[in-house]
C-alpha cells in the first residue's frame, strides 16, 4: 500500500511537471500578450513529431535540443504572421484564431505522421529501473522530472537577472510605460511568444517519449494546464507551477482509489479554489 | 433593439418566411430535411450563446457543456426513464439550467479572458463524466438504444419519430418560441441593463445595478436556451456522444455568432447556417475537414471579426 500510495504520488509529480511546463509557457504569453493560445497543444505535437522525425539522424539527444527550437521557431512566424495582428482587440479574437489554429495543427499532423500513435525510443540506459524495489522509477522518469526542473529554473533565471527577462517582467505589468520607455514591444512580445512556445515543444519531446504520440495529444494535453493556471492564480508564474504540480499529484494520487475520477479531481480543485479563492492561490488581486 | 427600429419588419418576416420554407429549398441547394434541423437548432444554440456574448459582453467559451447536458439529458431519459419525447426534454433543459445556476456564482466574478477560460475548463467536466462513465452514457462511443418518439397531445398526435418534416416544423416552432422569448427579455428594462452592463460595467455598478447578479442571470438564461437547443440536437440524431459537450462545440458557437455578427439578433443564425452547411460539405468531400474548418475560423477571425450583418450595417452607415 505504502509503495503504491508513494507510485502513485511520484506518477502525479512527473505529471504535474509536465503540465506545469504547458501551463507556464502559455502564462507567459497570457500575462504579456492577454492572448489565450489554444494551438500551445498543438505546438507541443508538433515539437514532439520533429522530435520523432529528426532522431533517426541526430539521435536522441540532438533532437532533445533541436526539436524544441525548431517548435520555437514556427511560433515566432506563427506570432509574427497571425497573433500579432490581434493585440489589443477582443480577447475573443485571439481565442477564435488559435482554436482554429489548433484544429489545423491537429489535423495537419494527422496528414504528415499519420492518425496511428507511433512509438518513441528512448535510449535503454533511460528505461531500466533504478532499483528493484521501486520498478516503477524508470531512469526516463526521473530524467524527465529533472529536465522540467531544469527548463523551469532556467526560465526563472532569464526572467530574474536578464535583461530580456526584466522587460518581460515589466511588460505583463505596463506595457505602454515599457514602451514609452524605448522597448521594441512588438520584439518582446514576438521572444516572449517563442520562449513559451519553446516549453511547449519542450513538453512536447518529453511527452513522446512517455505517451508515445498521436495526433491529439496536444488537445489532451491543454486542458490540465489552463486548470493549473487557473488554481495557481493568473498572472503568476510561480502560481502557475504550484498549480500544475497540485494538480498532478491530485489526480495521482485519484488514480489509485478511484481510477475514473483521475480528470474530474482537477476540476473540483479548480471549482474549490475559485469558490474560496477566486484569483487562484497565488494570484494578484483586481489582475483579472 | 434590433426589432424596435421601424422597417425591421421587413427583415423579421422575411427571416421567418426563409426558415418556414426552407425544407422545401434546402434540397434545392443540395441540402436535405435533417441539414434543415441542424440550422435552426445551431442557430438556436448561437443565439442562446449570443445573449450572453453580443448583448451582455461575457465571453463564455464552454456552453457546448449545456447544449451536451440538454442532449444527454434527452437521451438518458428516453432510455432509462420515461418514454416521452417532451418529458425528456423537460429532463434535459432542467439539468443542464440547474448546472449552469450552480457554476453560475463562481464565473461571475470573473471577466474577460478568465471568464472564457474558467468556462472552458468547467465545460470538460461534463465532457469527462459523459466520457469516463461508460455503462451509463456509453462512453466515448455515444448513447445509443432510444429513438425520439411521436409527440401526443392527446387529441392528436405528431410524427416526429418518422417524417423528417414534422420534426423540421416541430423544431421550428420550440425555435420561435425561445427567439420570441428572448427578444422579449432583451426589450424589457432587464434587456436593457445587460446592454448597460456591455457597454459600460463601472458606470452600470455606479448606477447601483448588481452586475455579478446579472451576469448570473444571464448566464443562466442563455445556458437554458443552449439547452433546448441540445435537447432538440440529440432528438435530430436519435443519438449523442461526447463530442457534444466537448470544447470545440463550445468554439462552433462562438464562431457561428461572429461570423454572422454579435451585435445583431439575427446574426448568429446566419452564421449557423452557413457553418452548418460548409461543414456539411466540407465533411462529405475530404478526410482532412480539420483542416478547413481551422482555416475557415483563421480566416473569419482575420477578415470577418465583425460578422457579415456587422459589415452589412457598416457599409450602410458610411
Amino acid at each position: 500500500m505504502t509503495q503504491l500510495v508513494i507510485l502513485s504520488l511520484f506518477n502525479g509529480l512527473i505529471i504535474g511537471a509536465f503540465y506545469a511546463l504547458m501551463a507556464l509557457g502559455l502564462s507567459l504569453i497570457m500575462n504579456l500578450s492577454g492572448v489565450i493560445n489554444f494551438a500551445h497543444g498543438g505546438f507541443l505535437a508538433i515539437g514532439g513529431y520533429l522530435a520523432y522525425t529528426l532522431m533517426p539522424t541526430i539521435g536522441f539527444w540532438g533532437a532533445l535540443l533541436l526539436a524544441p527550437v525548431l517548435t520555437a521557431a514556427i511560433g515566432l512566424v506563427v506570432e509574427r504572421l497571425l497573433i500579432r495582428r490581434l493585440y489589443g482587440r477582443d480577447p475573443l479574437y485571439s481565442l477564435l484564431l488559435t482554436f482554429g489554429l489548433a484544429f489545423m495543427i491537429e489535423d495537419g499532423t494527422r496528414y504528415i505522421w499519420g492518425a496511428q500513435s507511433v512509438p518513441y525510443q528512448v535510449p535503454g540506459f533511460l528505461t531500466s529501473p533504478l532499483s528493484s524495489d521501486f520498478f516503477f522509477l524508470t531512469g526516463y522518469r526521473v530524467f524527465m522530472v529533472l529536465l522540467v526542473a531544469v527548463a523551469v529554473a532556467g526560465l526563472f533565471i532569464v526572467l530574474n537577472y536578464t535583461r530580456l527577462g526584466m522587460r518581460i517582467r515589466a511588460g505583463t505589468l505596463d506595457l505602454d510605460t515599457v514602451s514609452v520607455l524605448g522597448v521594441n514591444v512588438r520584439f518582446l512580445r514576438n521572444i516572449n511568444f517563442g520562449l513559451g512556445i519553446y516549453l511547449a515543444g519542450l513538453a512536447g519531446v518529453l511527452a513522446a517519449g512517455m505517451l508515445g504520440l498521436q495526433p491529439t495529444i496536444g488537445t489532451n494535453l491543454i486542458m490540465p494546464s489552463f486548470v493549473a493556471i487557473i488554481v495557481g492564480g493568473l498572472g503568476s508564474l510561480p502560481g502557475t507551477l504550484l498549480g500544475g504540480l497540485l494538480i498532478g499529484v491530485a489526480s495521482g494520487i485519484t488514480t489509485v482509489f478511484f481510477p475514473s475520477a483521475s480528470e474530474a479531481v482537477m476540476y473540483v480543485m479548480m471549482g474549490l479554489v475559485l469558490l474560496v479563492r477566486p484569483r487562484g492561490l497565488l494570484g494578484e488581486e483586481g489582475r483579472f | 433593439m434590433q426589432a424596435l427600429k421601424p422597417g425591421k419588419h421587413a427583415a423579421n418576416l422575411a427571416v421567418w418566411l426563409v426558415l418556414l420554407a426552407m425544407p422545401y429549398w434546402m434540397p434545392l441547394i443540395g441540402g436535405y430535411t435533417e441539414l434543415a434541423s441542424r440550422v435552426v437548432v445551431l442557430g438556436l444554440a448561437a443565439m442562446a450563446l449570443n445573449f450572453l456574448l453580443g448583448y451582455t459582453g461575457v465571453l463564455s467559451f464552454g456552453h457546448a457543456a449545456y447544449f451536451g447536458l440538454g442532449a444527454y439529458g434527452v437521451g438518458l431519459t428516453l432510455r432509462y426513464l420515461v418514454p416521452s419525447t417532451v418529458v425528456a426534454m423537460l429532463v434535459g433543459i432542467v439539468v443542464a439550467t440547474v448546472a449552469a445556476a450552480l457554476i453560475g456564482p463562481l464565473i461571475a466574478r470573473l471577466r474577460g479572458v478568465y471568464f472564457a477560460m474558467v468556462t472552458i475548463a468547467f465545460g470538460q467536466v461534463f465532457y469527462f463524466i459523459a466520457f469516463r462513465w461508460n455503462t451509463v452514457t456509453g462512453g466515448d462511443d455515444g448513447l445509443t438504444g432510444w429513438r425520439r418518439l411521436p409527440l401526443d397531445f392527446g387529441f392528436a398526435t405528431l410524427n416526429i419519430a418518422g417524417n423528417d418534416k414534422a420534426f423540421y416544423y416541430f423544431a421550428l416552432a420550440v425555435f420561435a418560441v425561445c427567439v420570441g422569448a428572448m427578444a422579449l427579455l432583451l426589450r424589457s428594462p432587464f434587456g436593457r441593463t445587460l446592454l448597460a452592463i456591455r457597454e459600460n460595467e463601472r458606470r452600470a455598478r455606479f448606477l447601483g445595478i448588481p452586475v455579478d447578479r446579472h451576469i448570473w442571470m444571464s448566464w443562466v438564461i442563455s445556458c437554458f436556451f443552449v439547452a433546448v437547443a441540445g435537447t432538440l440536437y440529440a432528438l435530430i440524431n436519435n443519438f449523442v456522444d461526447p463530442r457534444a459537450l466537448r470544447w470545440d462545440q463550445s468554439g462552433n458557437f462562438v464562431i457561428m455568432a461572429v461570423l454572422g455578427g454579435m451585435r445583431s439578433f439575427w446574426g448568429p443564425l446566419i452564421g449557423a447556417a452557413i457553418f452548418v452547411v460548409l461543414q456539411d460539405f466540407v465533411s462529405s468531400e475530404t478526410e482532412n475537414w480539420m483542416s478547413f474548418i481551422g482555416l475557415f475560423f483563421v480566416l473569419v477571425v482575420l477578415f470577418f471579426p465583425r460578422g457579415i450583418l456587422g459589415m452589412i450595417r457598416a457599409r450602410r452607415s458610411t
